[in-house]
């Protein structure tokens, strides 16, 4: 579609509006036809995957102790999920990204809520605790408050974080507790067999909506960003890689490493994402955010120009428009975040993924230690024979 | 400057009367000061060496409606020479402050052929619309209300407003004041310290020298008001009481708990962090907790009831000891966590300072109804230890005791308290920390079976599980909801090994029987009655006892600290009395319980009023089931 036929046309003399209505976006329960394809999907040029500069081991092993490998990583228990189910993509990709990011195991630790996702901690060979439904970020904010050198990895999924979580979630973001989140977006519920979730599409038929669900979607990207969270991704299942930096990325960064993965649920939802996931669309219905470069998608065919504050397509093999027109992606602006996270099952602009949000700002507990220690430099450590005897005494002979 | 060198030169004629004892009731508006007055009231009446009792009663509204009966906020006071163990059955002065706090508080008074309390009235605010606004159809200074009782006139509202006549003060300011003016007089009246006011205030007006001033003047102007006018023909004065020997402070309910928990942390050497949302009445604990944060104490205000449970737990898995505090709705919002901990097997002290229920209920009244939920509102059977404090100082060694038995036997623990023992006051003998039971703590480092660490092998004395914490190599573990094989800790639906470990979780709760004491029976050992309670009504309880002693009747009281699990030697103290008594406020709980337990017809005596017994409530019922009897 070329761009000038999609601007409006206006009478002259009058004002451009900035805001274009919004377009038909979220599909209305219809499942995605697309068969999954036999393959990886192909990565579009100009979306390389980024390497952000993780906790990287310097030296592993170095120090004679023998680097830790996936395998240290993977617990004993049989892992139950549903073969074909998305989950397994995720789990190989943390457990292919840990032994480059620690060289502590034990100070590595998973929580979870309840949901498929949540089993994760069993999978682990690290300190894990599967606690209740939604309240993973209350146990983490107890952990990491008490011992901040934890390296704590929350894991949850669309109905635990955005459901019956969404306080915790929500408060964990605007905190910044040093910790990431890996929320596995099924826009199903599994484990209960099949209802619809907090992300599932508007009408979608299920077990509990016979008739088509009438509750409109979170876009979690979007929630997360309006609860200040300090770093937000997005990533797919089906894209190892990407997904791996994310986890790196997140794992980088200091606060609340919130990563949205796109997993497909085979037996509730099947292809749910495949628009997304699969070689066939994703080249055009995917953009994969690269921190100062250009926004081109569709394999360089494509960009993403401002028109105001509407995002537009830009046809870069029509001559009319080049990459230098596209929109140069900066991560750390809160307005261009804001702007990249409501292209949402949009039909005619991309979905974004890779980091779509950072900044920099104190965790809550370094800043509950510090005010700890300024409390104990200032009045020492407190004697209780003291305490004991504040205030007003009297002694009784 | 001390009180005395401001007193007039002819100071000291009015006769002193001396009293064995006093209740005294300070009521007014919930913006007149009332708590306040109260608490100053009782920091000079512990300064006198009196045993004392107090009964703070407010509103849950911060300001209501000004001269409405339900803004009424009120502060009981029972002081004497003698051992004191209760606010007091009624009062022998009640200072109304306007018409509203006499009507609401007037039939506390005490009223009898053998002598009468007596009301002291801000006559400024009985004027017609605040008759209006408390309901009154006529004067009740006017219409034969007050008769037989002794009434002091006191323009209190005019006499303020003369003696700041020259400060420059609203007017707004000048009449929050008057409560000085009350509290002067009444401590002229009893002849009670005014020293440890002035140093307050002076304390908390340090930086503000106009108001220190003000407030230093109203305060001596009352205290003068009592001498030059002619309005009292006697004061009055309470002798030191004769409290075991040495150093007291005064301390309510809920800063014992703060500093029982205070005083867990540091002989356990393990950082408490306290998760917490705001609730009344438990918000206090918060408040004192956070300001101990150079004493081990972590404090973390958390979004909601929920998360304040689940941080503490976080907490106690990353090796700390998580405590949390709420009162019922917090409670009900917690069960689950509670379950969690139970099934983690991981130590958790949940301290519930009641109040009246259900749902919302009555805040800022005092309660003991969520026994029952304390001990069974869960889902699946989910047995944990409970324990109740008894007094406000009882909180100090109770918190210790809680935590402590929580990080011993690796289990939640939940502490009961209410609102009138959290916010009500007592001489307090300062205790020595380092006298309480030792607190020791140990952490898995290494793997105990093999090369591997199974998390759920057990102490064989207490049938603790081990203790391993994030960040020791080799110990690395995994815990859930999710039930437990009873050694390695993993996932298990074995339908043996659950009835296995639902009947094991049981038997180690079970096994803190082995640190309860022999039960301790106060009065006759056996006998016609025995009165079993638990909580806040020992104070009650045992001034009833010694009434009914006194009468003749052989009367034992057994007051339960452990309510789970019950004290071994409970049964054989049951068996030796006719009649069983539980006097509780709430429909009946505990008495559920022992009848369960001990198949024995035990008699509820019930009081849901928000408020504490009587001990005249509870001997009247002790004199009905002997004379009752065939």
């Amino acid at each position: 579609m070329a761009d000038n036929e999609k601007k409006p046309t206006r009478p002259p003399g009058t004002k451009k509006p900035t805001l274009a209505p919004k377009k038909a976006s979220l599909p209305t329960g219809k499942k995605p036809t697309l068969p999954p394809k036999a393959g990886g999907p192909k990565r579009p040029p100009g979306a390389k995957p980024s390497r952000p500069p993780g906790r990287l081991v310097p030296d592993p092993g170095g120090d004679g102790a023998p680097a830790l490998t996936k395998k240290d990583f993977a617990s004993d228990a049989d892992v139950r999920w549903c073969p074909g189910c998305g989950d397994y993509a995720v789990l190989a990709a943390v457990q292919r990204v840990l032994p480059d990011l620690t060289e502590k195991k034990e100070n590595t630790v998973f929580i979870s809520g309840i949901g498929c996702s949540s089993r994760f901690p069993y999978y682990m060979n690290t300190y894990g605790m599967h606690t209740i439904h939604g309240r993973a970020p209350t146990v983490a904010t107890g952990l990491k408050c008490a011992n901040p050198d934890l390296d704590v990895w929350l894991v949850t999924g669309d109905g635990d974080a955005l459901s019956i979580g969404g306080n915790h979630f929500a408060h964990l973001l605007r905190r910044n507790l040093d910790v990431q989140v890996l929320l596995f977006n099924n826009q199903i519920y599994g484990l209960t067999k099949g209802q619809y979730s907090p992300t599932s599409e508007p009408g979608k038929v299920t077990k509990s909506s016979p008739y088509g669900s009438l509750d409109h979607p979170f876009n979690p990207v979007s929630l997360a960003l309006g609860a200040d969270a300090s770093f937000v991704a997005r990533t797919l299942d089906r894209d190892p890689k990407h997904m791996q930096a994310m986890l790196r990325a997140a794992h980088a960064h200091t606060g609340t490493g919130f990563v949205e993965v796109y997993q497909n649920c085979n037996i509730f939802n099947d292809g749910a994402f495949f628009r997304y996931t699969e070689r066939d669309t994703k080249p055009h219905t995917t953009l994969f955010l690269e921190d100062g470069e250009p926004l081109v998608y569709d394999e360089g065919t494509k960009g993403l120009r401002l028109d105001g504050l509407r995002l537009e397509s830009i046809d870069l093999t029509s001559g009319d428009w080049s990459a230098d027109d596209c929109l140069v992606y900066d991560a750390t602006d809160r307005t261009l975040a804001g702007i990249m996270s409501r292209l949402f099952w949009d039909e005619e602009l991309p979905q974004p993924f890779g980091v779509l949000y950072r900044e920099e700002r104190p965790t809550y507990e370094r800043l509950l230690r510090e005010q700890q220690q300024a409390v104990v430099a200032k009045r020492g450590t407190g004697d209780l024979h003291d305490l004991l005897r504040s205030g007003e005494t009297w002694t009784i002979e | 400057m001390s009180a005395l060198d401001l007193l007039p030169a002819d100071a000291a004629r009015t006769p002193v009367l001396s009293l064995p004892e006093v209740t005294i009731l300070f009521a007014g508006d919930s913006g007149d000061g009332m708590q306040l007055t109260g608490g100053q009231f009782t920091l000079a009446t512990a300064k006198a060496r009196n045993d004392l009792a107090t009964l703070p009663d407010f509103p849950a509204e911060i300001r209501a409606p000004a001269g409405t009966t339900y803004g009424v906020s009120g502060f009981q006071l029972h002081f004497g020479a003698t051992e004191i163990s209760t606010p007091g059955d009624e009062v022998d002065l009640l200072v109304a402050m306007n018409p509203a706090a006499l009507k609401v508080n007037l039939h506390r008074v005490r009223k009898s052929s053998e002598g009468s309390g007596a009301v002291l009235v801000n006559t400024n605010a009985f004027e017609q619309r605040d008759l209006n606004l408390a309901g009154y159809e006529s004067n009740p200074l006017e219409d034969g209300t007050l008769d037989g009782y002794e009434v002091f006139p006191v323009e209190l509202t005019r006499l303020t407003r003369e003696a700041l006549a020259d400060f420059d003060l609203s007017t707004k300011e000048v009449d929050r004041s008057k409560n000085m003016f009350a509290l002067g007089l009444a401590l002229w009246l009893y002849t009670r310290p005014v020293e440890p006011t002035l140093e307050w205030l002076e304390a908390k007006f340090a930086t503000k020298p106009d108001i220190l001033e003000a407030n230093r003047h109203v305060l001596t102007k009352g205290y003068h008001f009592g001498e030059t006018t002619e309005t009292f023909a006697a004061r009055y004065e309470v002798a030191p009481a004769t409290l075991p020997p040495g150093l007291y402070r005064a301390i309510r309910g809920n800063e014992a708990l703060a500093l029982g928990l205070v005083t867990a942390a540091v002989r356990s050497g393990l950082e408490i962090v306290y998760g917490s949302y705001p609730i009344t009445p438990a918000s206090d604990l918060l408040h004192a907790l956070s300001k101990h944060k150079n004493f081990g104490v972590l404090t973390v205000q958390a979004e909601d009831e929920i998360a304040a449970v689940g941080a503490a737990l976080g907490a106690s898995f990353a090796g700390r000891l998580g405590v949390t505090a709420t009162s019922g709705p917090g409670l009900a919002l917690k069960t689950e966590f509670v379950g969690l901990g139970i099934i983690t097997e991981l130590p958790l002290v949940v301290i519930d300072v009641q109040r009246a229920g259900p749902s919302t209920g009555m805040p800022t009244k005092t309660e003991q109804s969520d026994l029952l939920f304390a001990l069974y509102g869960r889902n699946g059977d989910a047995p944990l230890p409970v324990i109740a404090a008894s007094t406000p100082g009882d909180c100090y060694e109770v918190a210790y005791e809680a935590c402590r038995i929580a990080v011993k036997y690796m289990t939640p623990v939940i502490l009961l308290s209410d609102g009138y023992l959290g916010n009500g006051a007592e001489p307090w003998p300062i205790p020595d920390p380092d006298a309480l039971r030792d607190f020791p703590v140990t952490f898995a480092t290494e793997p105990n079976r093999g090369d591997e660490f199974l998390p759920y092998l057990r102490d064989d004395t207490t049938l603790a599980r081990a203790w391993a914490k994030p960040g020791t190599p080799n110990v690395e573990h995994r815990l859930g909801g999710l039930e437990k094989d009873r050694e390695t800790g993993g996932v298990s639906y074995d339908p043996e090994n659950h009835e296995a470990m639902t009947k094991l979780r049981a038997a180690k709760v079970e096994r803190v029987q082995q640190e309860i004491p022999p039960t301790e029976v106060y009065g006759d050992d056996s006998g016609d009655v025995l009165i079993v309670g638990w909580g806040s009504t020992r104070g009650s309880i045992e001034a009833a006892v010694k009434s009914a002693r006194a009468d003749g009747l052989t009367v034992g009281h057994v007051h339960i600290r452990w309510l789970n699990p019950l004290p071994p030697d409970l049964g054989d103290v049951l068996s030796r009395f006719e009649h069983i008594l539980v006097p509780e406020l709430n429909n009946g709980q505990l008495v559920h319980v022992l009848r369960d337990r001990f198949l024995r017809p035990a008699e509820s005596l019930a009081k849901i009023q928000g408020l504490p017994f009587k001990a005249s409530e509870i001997a009247k019922r002790i004199r009905e089931m002997i004379t009752t009897e065939p």
